[in-house]
């Protein structure tokens, strides 16, 4: 079981709700996918079409956890007021937070999200900071009042799986003991298998999932990846080697030469 | 008086968010709100006041990653 803050999860596969075809295929996703968590952002909403009552309703049928994202929040203030929005409509004080500091690769404005996570813990917040794989970013994380981290793979949507390996293995090294999700980049079930592999505790998927030919195919595979990719990891790797070892024993080996 | 609801320029004849809300059609919608950049609880709506050219901000669930 995976605990992140109140929440025990049997779970390691958290969910996006965006680009998907259809909304009937986004909650057979979602159960497909077996996540209990899944992420939700807010927009405008017209008072004539209120298109976000109907996608709200299908959340709450799924009877799973949602977390409120920030995304496209630029700023402290933006994402500040976007949580506590966010807290209201959703009923829930989890949010992932998002300061985003580029466009082209979507990387986190590691300075403002600091900011933006202190800020919102001291209010009562439970947030979950979208960051790069920066061993002091996320002690301050974590010093702000964080209780789980989610560092990137790569960037948002280019399913590139894990960037920078040794970054990541550092990070996990360093802070044995905190919850970490890797969020973002994942594009194919290895990926997140790989992840897992590694140590970190579960993975948060949407493009690769929403944008496969058959997402509802896809969800149950990154389940499966994301499975083997745990037990892999309560079972212990082998150290890999440069040279080869022999996996047959060689003592007994007939002389036929 | 003229506000701006989501960018949008409309003409309302409520003085304060809540009514302006039933005015333009949110009902018992889920929405948060936010007036000039700062976010106005469901419970304050009522007390809120608008004055011409504010920039009022309704949010609903939308898809996320």
């Amino acid at each position: 079981m995976l605990r992140i803050y109140d929440a025990q999860l049997r779970s390691r596969l958290l969910l996006g709700t965006a680009r998907y075809p259809s909304p009937s295929i986004l909650t057979e996703a979602v159960r497909a996918s077996g996540s209990q968590i899944v992420t939700v952002s807010l927009r405008r909403e017209s008072g004539g079409e209120r298109a976000g009552q109907g996608f709200w309703s299908i959340i709450r049928d799924l009877g799973v956890r949602v977390l409120p994202n920030t995304a496209g929040c630029h700023s402290v203030k933006e994402a500040v007021t976007t949580a506590h929005m966010g807290r209201e409509v959703f009923g829930t004080s989890w949010v992932k937070l998002e300061v985003i500091g580029e466009d082209e690769t979507l990387q986190p404005d590691v300075f403002g999200l600091v900011e933006a996570a202190r800020i919102l813990c001291q209010e009562g917040f439970e947030v979950f900071p979208y960051t790069t794989e920066d061993l002091i970013v996320a002690e301050r994380l974590l010093e702000a009042g964080c209780r789980v981290l989610m560092p990137w793979g790569s960037p948002i949507g280019s399913g590139r799986g894990l960037n920078n390996l040794f970054g990541l293995k550092a990070l996990r090294a360093r802070f044995p003991e905190v919850p970490m999700v890797i969020d973002a980049g994942i594009g194919v079930p290895s990926h997140a298998s790989q992840a897992l592999e590694l140590g970190f505790d579960a993975v948060l998927i949407n493009t690769a999932v929403s944008r496969a030919r058959d997402p509802v195919g896809m969800a149950g595979a990154f389940a499966q990846a994301v499975t083997a990719g745990r037990s892999a990891y309560e079972a212990g790797p082998m150290e890999p080697r440069d040279l080869a070892e022999p996996s047959t024993p060689v003592i007994g080996k007939a002389f036929l030469g | 008086m003229r506000i701006l609801i989501n960018g949008d320029s409309r003409e309302i004849g409520a003085a304060d968010l809540s009514g302006a809300l039933a005015e333009l059609g949110y009902g018992s919608a889920v929405v948060a709100t936010a007036v000039n950049g700062e976010f106005v609880p469901a419970a304050q709506r009522q007390a809120a006041r608008l004055t011409e050219g504010d920039r009022v901000e309704v949010l609903a669930p939308m898809q996320g990653g």
